[in-house]
């Protein structure tokens, strides 16, 4: 408790320059982290680059709160293949594996159908109403790489956001305490 | 990037110091992990593998209500992806596609068997089987086509990432007149 005592007798002691410190240090942190995710998602070529698998359609191959890596680029869409893509209507993203591709490399349109590993029955049921395929402007990237367990840490923020904010909280009391 | 020699001689939040070299380290340690179990066996050793799928029944061919050809097959697949599993593979998924070209559509390829496979024993087997997704054209081209059966496979490591590989199996045609 003496450290909290502390950190809050720096904060009532302040000076401009300890301020601006402070203000520098924490646009630093920020831009950082915004520099890492903009260049995940330049490498990936996919505007999310990770993403966490929500629901158990893909057991047990993907569970819950596993984190899937993402590439995208213009290779051709085969089947087998585990894709991430986002329904007109949906506000989150489906992976879930592709088992039909009819193309035409003419054009350059793809019909696709996917479908759950765990489900029973192809996607359609998710699709818009009336849609019965998925084109290449729906899918955001290729599952190529995977890490267990690491996305709960995601959900719990998601589902219990006062833990989110509570983890920003001791972050920012961690920043101020520090002297220098 | 905290200076660690810091922690030691000028008057530093004791906690902060040592928490933000934990995680430092962790964070490398846990990437160095990542990086070396990613790396590839195929480099290092070639797996042999034996893999087989044919039709050996062609138990219906018709045209659907809506326009559509469909196909229903049984197959015969024989597969030995023993040699694939290592220490850090989670799991195989396995599974049959049919490749054919139409005028209509310069490639089609729908998976017509697929199984998950999780432990080296599993890994080798022979069966019958009907096809578990029905062949359905868009439109009705597939009268006299010939189809391609292709076995492919994923491996799935416990961490890191995927690798996709397949082998031509055999080809099909199909006969001139619904059955």
């Amino acid at each position: 408790m003496k450290w909290i005592r502390e950190s809050l007798d720096s904060i009532r002691s302040v000076k401009i320059r300890h301020v601006l410190t402070l203000l520098i240090r924490f646009g630093l942190i920020v831009t950082s982290t915004l520099i890492i995710w903009k260049g995940l998602m330049c490498i990936s070529g996919s505007a999310s680059p990770i993403v966490v698998v929500l629901s158990g359609s893909m057991e047990p191959g993907f569970k819950r709160g596993d984190i899937l890596f993402l590439h995208m680029n213009d290779n051709p869409i085969r089947a087998g293949e585990i894709v991430v893509f986002n329904v007109d209507e949906r506000e989150i993203p489906i992976v879930h594996r592709v088992i039909k591709v009819h193309e035409r490399e003419e054009t350059g349109e793809v019909d696709v159908l996917t479908k759950g590993d765990n489900n029973f029955g192809d996607d359609r049921l998710l699709y818009a109403p009336g849609q019965l395929w998925l084109q290449k402007h729906h899918i955001m990237g290729r599952a190529i790489g995977f890490l267990p367990y690491v996305g709960w840490a995601t959900i719990i923020m998601f589902e219990k956001p006062i833990i989110k904010y509570v983890i920003i909280g001791a972050l920012a009391l961690l920043l101020i305490s520090s002297k220098e | 990037m905290i200076d660690h020699r810091l922690c030691f001689t000028m008057t530093y939040s004791n906690l902060h110091c040592r928490l933000g070299t934990l995680v430092n380290l962790t964070s490398i340690l846990f990437i160095l992990l990542f990086v070396t179990v990613s790396f590839p066996d195929a480099i290092i050793r070639s797996p042999s593998v034996d893999v087989h799928a044919e039709v050996s029944k062609l138990n219906r061919f018709r045209k659907r209500l809506n326009g559509n050809d469909e196909v229903s097959l049984n197959l015969n697949i024989s597969v030995d992806l023993s040699s694939v599993f290592n220490w850090k593979t989670k799991q195989l998924f396995v599974f049959v596609t049919a490749e054919y070209k139409t005028l209509q559509n310069s490639f089609n390829q729908v998976i017509l068997w697929d199984r998950t496979i999780h432990d080296r024993d599993s890994a080798k087997f022979e069966i019958y089987a009907k096809n578990k997704y029905l062949l359905i054209d868009q439109g009705c081209h597939l009268l006299g086509k010939e189809i391609q059966l292709v076995v492919n496979w994923y491996v799935m490591h416990k961490t890191g990432w995927m690798s996709r590989h397949n082998k031509s199996m055999s080809y099909f045609e199909l006969p001139q007149v619904y059955i």
